[in-house]
């Protein structure tokens, strides 16, 4: 019995040694954030009624009611606390709503000061809105940190929150602040803790070397998954952030792989010869869209996350390709070139009523339902244009105009669309976002070359 | 003109077809790099069924077929490359090959993977109709990821999107 054992591992050690070639060191896992609960503040009307952007926000240095040693900073907790709310003051700047003044430029408050703000201070420097902070070394070496947003004119408390972190998660934290002053001052869901898994671009045009890789929302925290020995394309985490989903020539032909975070470890998504592509997970976790070309045919099939047998749900003459979730996972937004040219469709989640919705005149492409269900972003492959429309195919808004943008991916709450830019003749590639409103077009800082961003939900 | 009737080897019909056709790109694309020719044993030239003994008996241009935008059909003058080409596999009976269908970059990634792989069928199923088996063909789609002309241009686009037979050693 134990021999038959050992001779079953052997056979499927192989194929996985060669999968795995390409991958570099196992990255840790996410440690879990808890929220403490706080005493809620009162239910208070924000007195500003301007534009967000020029609302003043000071963010001045979180306080810290003893300086002891962290593992998330080499200063202590004291500089820990600067730069927590550095951390926040470009949350909020970057996203372009509003204009904040970090704790370079202010007094530290004390941490007797963080629930009795000092109304003064902060008044004669123009603020409507001031965030105060803590943050306290606990003897198991995690950290507590509180946030809280007061209004100015009302001299009172908006809103407040805390969160115990490991400290290497010290960061989200503060994502998590930046988040609850957004929430609590534009009325919209919080996006700022998260994560973007892309690829990461370097070498001549002919020759791109291609690694998927991961970082936060705001860039930090970035690591490469591959390395580069194999070319790695359109990644997608899974909603809890455990997996990712990406293609790889790791065995000479383009195949979806699932990587597994915690164990570094990946599989194929079907045993099959074919090649298959375009990899999308369903908001609940549980059901993995890709698409396989068979005698050169591209369908759309779907298969459970946990393996089993796949689901073909399109099989036109054609190429039916990508395939996005509705918020509640009953539709799927797709592309399909059975009219003669790249077209958006909708069907069913079990691949019945297949229909056109896209009839602008242009070309379709890289459809993806808006997590607020109200929008779908794709590529306009005629010009080459980021856009969106409703669900319904109607109100179609154009939001950029590179040479070549492609490959929309919403931010969590729906209000950003990240995508990939590509300079003409050079080929180099750039990660830029832009909000709903075609707004604050910004390039989001990487290492190198960037494309095929995939923005993940709000983390766990 | 697209039609598969086997318009064949009629020569006539082959020049007026050339004349109107999209194709032929100024430039021809460069020979397949890493072909791994053995090293030069005095005066026997390229080992049979290496890339360059392949190129060197169809001639280079018959090793590479090109299509319209969005396109993945073979016409004309693509079946008379691809009928050299399975000449040389009938001589050859021990080389096997590999179809590598591309895109340009004017198309989306995952489109143009979907679309390179169609092209690299299309060259293998007319290869397949024409007696060449089946199971000595591999394909593979390099989307836009693998563009032989670097420019940003409609001559360098119609020269990427390509079928290119590669053997294999």
């Amino acid at each position: 019995m134990k021999y038959i054992m050992f001779s079953s591992l052997l056979l499927v050690a192989a194929p996985l040694a060669a999968q795995n070639q390409d991958l570099g060191q196992p990255i840790p896992e996410g440690g879990a954030v808890e929220t403490i609960d706080e005493d809620a503040g009162l239910e208070v009307t924000v007195s500003f009624e301007g534009n967000l952007d020029d609302l003043g926000i000071a963010i001045p240095g979180f306080a810290t009611d003893r300086d002891v040693a962290t593992p998330a900073n080499s200063s202590g907790t004291a500089a820990l606390g600067k730069e927590l709310a550095r951390v926040i003051t470009s949350d909020l700047r970057n996203n372009g709503l509003f204009k904040p003044t970090g704790p370079d430029a202010l007094p530290q408050p004390s941490f007797a000061e963080i629930t009795a703000p000092n109304w003064s201070t902060w008044s004669n420097r123009g603020a409507e809105m001031l965030v105060h902070g803590y943050v306290r070394g606990r003897a198991d070496s995690k950290l507590t940190i509180g946030c809280y947003l007061y209004d100015m004119a009302l001299k009172q408390e908006l809103v407040r929150e805390g969160w115990v972190v490991e400290p290497a998660d010290w960061r989200r934290a503060a994502h998590k602040c930046a988040d609850l002053v957004y929430s609590r001052l534009t009325g919209e869901s919080p996006f700022f803790d998260s994560r973007i898994a892309y690829i990461a671009e370097t070498g001549p045009k002919d020759n791109r070397t291609k690694r998927l890789a991961i970082m936060d929302s705001d860039g930090a925290n970035h690591r490469f998954i591959t390395t580069g020995r194999s070319t790695a394309l359109t990644p997608r985490y899974s909603p809890d952030y455990k997996k990712l989903s990406y293609l790889s020539y790791v065995d000479g032909n383009p195949r979806i792989y699932v990587y597994d975070i915690g164990t570094g470890r990946q599989t194929l998504v079907t045993q099959s010869s074919n090649p298959t592509f375009a990899p999308r997970w369903s908001p609940d976790g549980r059901w993995l869209l890709y698409s396989m070309a068979v005698n050169g045919n591209t369908d759309i099939y779907r298969v459970s996350a946990s393996g089993g047998e796949p689901i073909r749900l399109t099989d036109t003459p054609g190429i039916d390709i990508g395939g996005s979730y509705s918020p509640d996972g009953s539709r799927i937004v797709f592309e399909s070139d059975r009219s003669g040219a790249q077209q958006c469709y909708v069907m069913d989640a079990d691949g019945s009523n297949q229909r056109r919705i896209s009839f602008g005149g242009s070309r379709c492409a890289t459809p993806e339902w808006s997590p607020r269900g109200d929008q779908i972003a794709f590529t306009n492959a005629s010009s080459f244009n980021i856009s969106v429309m409703s669900p319904s195919g109607g109100n179609v808004r154009v939001l950029t105009n590179g040479w070549q943008d492609e490959a929309p991916t919403w931010a969590p709450n729906g209000r950003i669309i990240q995508f990939f830019r590509t300079e003409r003749n050079s080929g180099k590639t750039a990660l830029y976002q832009v909000d709903l409103t075609g707004e604050n077009l910004r390039r989001l800082p990487t290492p190198v070359d960037a494309s095929d961003p995939a923005w993940g939900p709000i983390l766990p | 003109m697209n039609t598969r009737v086997a318009t064949g080897l009629m020569l006539a019909s082959t020049i007026a077809l050339a004349a109107c056709s999209k194709k032929a790109p100024e430039e021809l694309p460069p020979p397949p790099t890493e072909t791994a020719t053995p090293a030069p044993t005095a005066p026997t030239g390229p080992s049979v069924g290496s890339q360059a003994h392949f190129v060197n008996a169809v001639g280079q241009e018959n090793t590479v077929v090109y299509f319209d935008t969005d396109r993945f059909n073979i016409d004309a003058e693509d079946q008379m490359k691809l009928q050299r080409q399975a000449q040389y596999f009938s001589q050859n009976q021990q080389v096997n090959f590999t179809i590598e269908g591309h895109a340009d970059e004017r198309g989306t990634r995952e489109y143009n993977l979907a679309l390179g792989e169609r092209r690299a069928n299309a060259a293998k199923n007319y290869l397949v109709s024409i007696g060449v088996p089946a199971n000595r063909i591999r394909t593979v789609s390099y989307g836009k990821e693998r563009p032989v002309a670097l420019g940003s241009n409609e001559a360098a686009w119609a020269q990427n999107r390509r079928a290119a037979t590669i053997t294999i050693n």
